[in-house]
């Protein structure tokens, strides 16, 4: 029976997770029952999940128990501690939102397709994420990573007769299973260099833990358990170069998915890289946190830039993904760097600010995505060109999605800038460290993070203003509509959520800060000399912020200038906009997303592939300035693409027709190969 | 009484944010007419403008959402939330507390971020132009201003605005050469900020060359009056930010009444230096092409790197 513990509750929503997957196909041929049945099972098995989660990060709390399931003497061990609370504290919050939006998004392909392959995979999906969270051994680990990434596989190839679908599924379980190639390989070093490999006795984590811990671990094997295991989980989580499957696979999954995909999905791998190198390797040599944070300042900000230049709303918001990978990696990796010189006070906060990031990042762009997804649903458009003026049309998502644009362009008192600004403290409290190559990375993070700040603001701007604001651009627009009340409400959750983490950060970091204690036995001073009003890291002299007080500060300040101006009743009276007496605007004249991004693509246009073409239609032989037409086309290309995966996949092909060869489909000849093969393992044997 | 003492600053610094920052703007172009051989219209020409913009009544576009509506009061509100936090006259300042270097930075951010919202609500090519540009030269000023002003807080070990004029009061007179970049890097980047000549002019309406110009092009009434005040507290912020980081001195430390006097004197002969100053770069320089405006900033940010930097390689 189970203990209503917080691993008892976690397990238990598991339990539920996969009683739904296993009811869906029962249910399969009353389709509106099974997405009521689906979506408010999973909204409900969300709700324990996430009370299990919060408690045991709040009560500093580690349970543990073995499951007699899997193979003879390899029982499935699980274990949930604060690290693992907070990640299932965060896959569960917004499993909960995302599940109760899905019942109004869902209901949208009913009667186009069946929904039964989306409901089993949904709750495998969110299932395989959690098992992730509580599993505490290698091969447990292993089970529910694919579990995930199967599930995920097939909700990417949901829509699966658009070849584009297709290609995106097939793109993102390779590079998926490239990482979990190397994730395993890390989890063999390790538990290899405890009891060698002959025996699978310490395929525990506890194992491997204790091993590091009592040094028999050699430093070159662990640095190698660590590298495999950063660019396993970096696979996952979209670091570049290895990011290239989330521009595909996010536009091709359904919101709802694409929500999770990249709200909590990609923090499992984050949650990966911290499992492996703070608790079962424990850093120790300060270049690992060196290396994470030049991938995370790499990904941050190669990440945002392809994220500006998108004109696909979902393709924008998965390269925006990328770069919040690498802040969190940021954050991460200065943490990584405190640690190895045993500065507890200040990796703790280090980290708080990447947990921070981990949590809000998945509240704002699960926002984003579902609102992406009413969008899609109420306009039918997924390219920004086309769209302008929905603010009109849908009253509801538009404040929505201006809250997350806010919050994800790190703008007070929402919640990215209170991540940002932990992160930001972190680097200004950065004492002179002895090595010279981290003294000249610290500055460099620090604008690095800065740079990329700005840049998501721009970027947001830009999705807001051409997406929301304005007119109209695509052909007619009376078929947009704004999204049901279940789609409204999960997005409203998020929001509400975002403003209150951006307003209450002294209590999230309270909760969490056991978090950092377990880890690198630090904490963050969150009980400030003022109460919950502060955050003062460390010391109120060196920081302070207070969410509220600048919140009711600006409130009032604009309420103030509201209610004088409005004393005096003026008359307010509606015109056309001015346009320069030529009386022929249209809608295609407004600055779009291309333009919007064109003194982008001339300073930073050295890091892409661009191809401009503009050419003239109609009459050849009038003047160049007075033509019909003109077709202008711009082509983006991501270079990583042609520098490392183009001559990869060339190579395997190429090496696939050499091994053909040997295929001829002739059963004598593979009989002459077994023989052969028998007769020289005899020969060696 | 003496708990008043800091609410008084306060309620004070913001009244003189609000009454003095027209003067300041006043100030400048009366001193630029003088400089370029032309007769001003007198250092208060600023309040009458105001005054007659309040006093019109409001022609708002067809299509304008209520995100146009709402944008002069954010813009107003958070520009004066960011005069509440700087130490101008007296170091002894309660807001200051609430909202350090960074949450100014992001204050000033929000401001820019509804304005080139605005921008693009109506739906003209202009008001588009002008988001664009402006967001480009946002995005490369404010990440400059932030690397700057932490090379202030590296050097004061602090990032809350009145501890850093605090501890160069106490500390004594020595020139760091990370001060010294941080400086001139805040000085490219508050001429950026604030859409002057070399950036941008505040006094074009050329098409070809407007940036904050181009996105409140569709304004009028107390919604321009509000963003028009705006600005002008924008730039006596920058002002009084640059003298409170780098020359503090005259400011009132902690509970001492009787230096108030004494810091007004000093702040208005800053600001007025100031002023020259910047009539000085106006009149001397032209407007740069559009495309140029990039590699400017990237000096600036590149210049508050190297401040950075030799904080951390030479002291």
């Amino acid at each position: 029976m189970l203990n209503l513990d917080p691993l008892g509750l976690v397990s238990l929503s598991i339990l539920v997770f996969l009683a739904l997957a296993g009811l869906a196909p029962v249910l399969a041929s009353r389709q509106k029952t099974l997405l009521a049945v689906t979506f408010l099972g999973s909204t409900f098995a969300s709700l324990i999940a996430l009370s299990g989660g919060f408690l045991s990060v709040y009560q500093s709390s580690a349970s543990a128990m073995i499951m007699p399931v899997g193979l003879p003497d390899l029982p499935f061990y699980l274990r949930l501690d604060p690290l693992s609370g907070f990640f299932a504290t965060v896959v569960a919050l917004l499993g909960f939102l995302v599940s109760v939006y899905s019942i109004g998004y869902v209901r949208s392909f009913m009667g186009v397709r069946s929904i039964t392959p989306l409901a089993v995979f949904y709750n495998l999906f969110l299932a395989g994420m959690l098992l992730v969270l509580v599993a505490d051994d290698a091969y447990s680990f292993m089970v529910s990573w694919e579990l995930m990434a199967a599930a995920s596989f097939f909700l990417v190839a949901f829509e699966d007769e658009n070849a584009f679908a297709r290609k995106a599924a097939f793109i993102y379980i390779l590079i998926a299973h490239i990482g979990a190639i190397m994730i395993l390989l890390s989890f063999g070093v390790m538990s290899g260099a405890a009891s060698g490999f002959e025996s699978f006795s310490s395929y525990t984590f506890s194992s491997m833990r204790a091993n590091a811990a009592s040094g028999h671990i050699a430093p070159a094997w662990a640095a190698v358990a660590f590298l495999l295991a950063l660019f396993g989980f970096g696979a996952k989580a979209g670091i570049i170069p290895l990011h290239v499957w989330l521009p595909e696979a996010h536009p091709a999954a359904p919101s709802n998915v694409s929500a999770l995909m990249s709200g909590v999905m990609l923090k499992t791998a984050v949650y990966g890289i911290i499992r492996v190198s703070f608790d079962l390797l424990g850093v120790t040599e300060w270049w690992w946190g060196g290396l994470v944070l030049i991938i995370g300042l790499v990904s941050a900000l190669i990440g945002i830039l392809f994220a500006l230049l998108q004109v696909d709303l979902k393709r924008l918001l998965a390269y925006s993904s990328v770069e919040n990978i690498g802040v969190i990696l940021i954050s991460l990796g200065l943490s990584m760097i405190f640690a190895s010189f045993k500065m507890g006070a200040l990796s703790a906060l280090a980290m708080i600010a990447a947990l921070y990031h981990i949590l809000n990042h998945a509240v704002f762009k699960g926002l984003l995505f579902m609102g992406a997804g009413s969008i899609l649903h109420g306009a039918r458009e997924r390219n920004m060109e086309r769209m302008g003026g929905l603010i009109h049309k849908m009253p509801w998502t538009a404040p929505l999605f201006l809250v997350g644009c806010l919050s994800i362009s790190s703008l007070p008192p929402f919640s990215g800038f209170a991540s940002e600004w932990l992160a930001f403290q972190s680097f200004l409290l950065s004492p002179s460290l002895p090595s010279p190559l981290l003294n000249l990375l610290i500055p460099l993070g620090a604008a690095v993070l800065a740079l990329t700040a700005a840049l998501a603001a721009r970027c947001f701007v830009k999705v807001f203003g051409v997406a929301f604001l304005g007119a109209w651009r695509g052909s007619a627009n009376a078929h947009v509509h704004e999204a049901g009340f279940s789609m409204k409400a999960g997005m409203a959750g998020a929001a509400v959520l975002s403003l209150a983490l951006g307003i209450f950060p002294a209590f999230v970091i309270g909760w969490m800060d056991s978090v950092p204690s377990m880890l690198v036995s630090g904490t963050v001073q969150a009980e400030s000399p003022f109460g919950w009003l502060w955050i003062t890291p460390v010391a109120p002299e060196r920081a302070s912020y207070s969410a509220p007080i600048v919140f009711l500060g600006i409130l009032s300040f604009v309420a103030l200038a509201y209610l004088l101006l409005h004393a005096r009743k003026t008359a307010i009276r509606r015109g056309p906009i001015w346009d320069c007496g030529f009386e022929k605007l249209t809608n295609r004249m407004q600055y779009n997303s291309t333009s919007f991004a064109m003194p982008l693509r001339r300073i930073f246009g050295f890091l892409f592939s661009i191809k401009e073409t503009s050419r003239a239609q109609g009459n050849p032989n009038a003047s160049p300035m007075f033509q019909e037409r003109y077709v202008y086309t711009l082509k983006l290309r991501d270079r990583f693409w042609y520098m490392i995966y183009k001559p990869a996949s060339d190579l395997s092909f190429w090496a696939s027709r050499k091994v053909g060869r040997l295929q001829h489909g002739r059963i004598q000849i593979y009989l002459l190969y077994s023989f052969i093969t028998l007769i020289v393992l005899l020969m060696f044997s | 009484m003496k708990n008043m003492y800091p609410l008084l600053i306060e309620a004070l610094q913001v009244l003189i944010v609000l009454a003095a920052s027209p003067l300041l703007v006043g100030w400048v172009r009366a001193l630029k007419c003088r400089a370029q051989g032309r007769r001003s219209a007198g250092v208060f020409q600023p309040y009458r403008d105001l005054r007659k913009l309040f006093m019109k009544d409001i022609v708002l576009a067809e299509n304008a959402s209520w995100v146009f509506r709402f944008t002069p009061y954010v813009v107003f509100g958070a520009t004066l939330m960011a005069g509440a936090i700087i130490p101008i006259i007296s170091v002894d300042l309660p807001l200051a507390a609430t909202a350090d270097i960074i949450a100014l930075v992001a204050l000033f951010a929000i401001a820019r971020f509804f304005t080139a919202l605005a921008g693009m609500d109506i739906g003209t090519a202009f008001g588009g132009m002008g988001s664009s540009r402006e967001m480009m030269v946002a995005s490369l000023a404010e990440p400059a201003m932030l690397m700057s002003v932490f090379t202030v807080s590296l050097v004061s070990h602090s990032t809350s605005l009145s501890f850093m004029a605090h501890t160069l009061l106490e500390n004594a007179i020595m020139l760091r050469p990370s001060l010294a970049f941080a400086l001139l890097a805040f000085a490219l980047i508050a001429i950026a900020e604030n859409g002057r000549i070399p950036v941008d002019n505040p006094s074009t309406h050329l098409e070809l060359t407007m940036i904050h110009e181009a996105m409140i092009l569709e304004y009028s009434g107390r919604h321009l009056a509000l963003i028009e005040w705006a600005s002008m507290m924008k730039l006596f912020l920058f002002s009084s930010l640059g003298i409170s980081l780098f020359f503090p001195w005259g400011i009132a430390g902690a509970s001492e009444p009787r230096m108030l006097p004494i810091a007004f004197v000093s702040l208005a002969l800053k600001l007025a230096l100031v002023g020259v100053a910047i009539v000085l770069i106006e009149t001397r320089l032209a407007k740069m092409r559009i495309f140029r405006v990039p590699e400017f900033l990237g000096a600036a940010f590149i210049l508050s790197t190297l401040g950075m930097l030799s904080f951390f390689m030479l002291e």
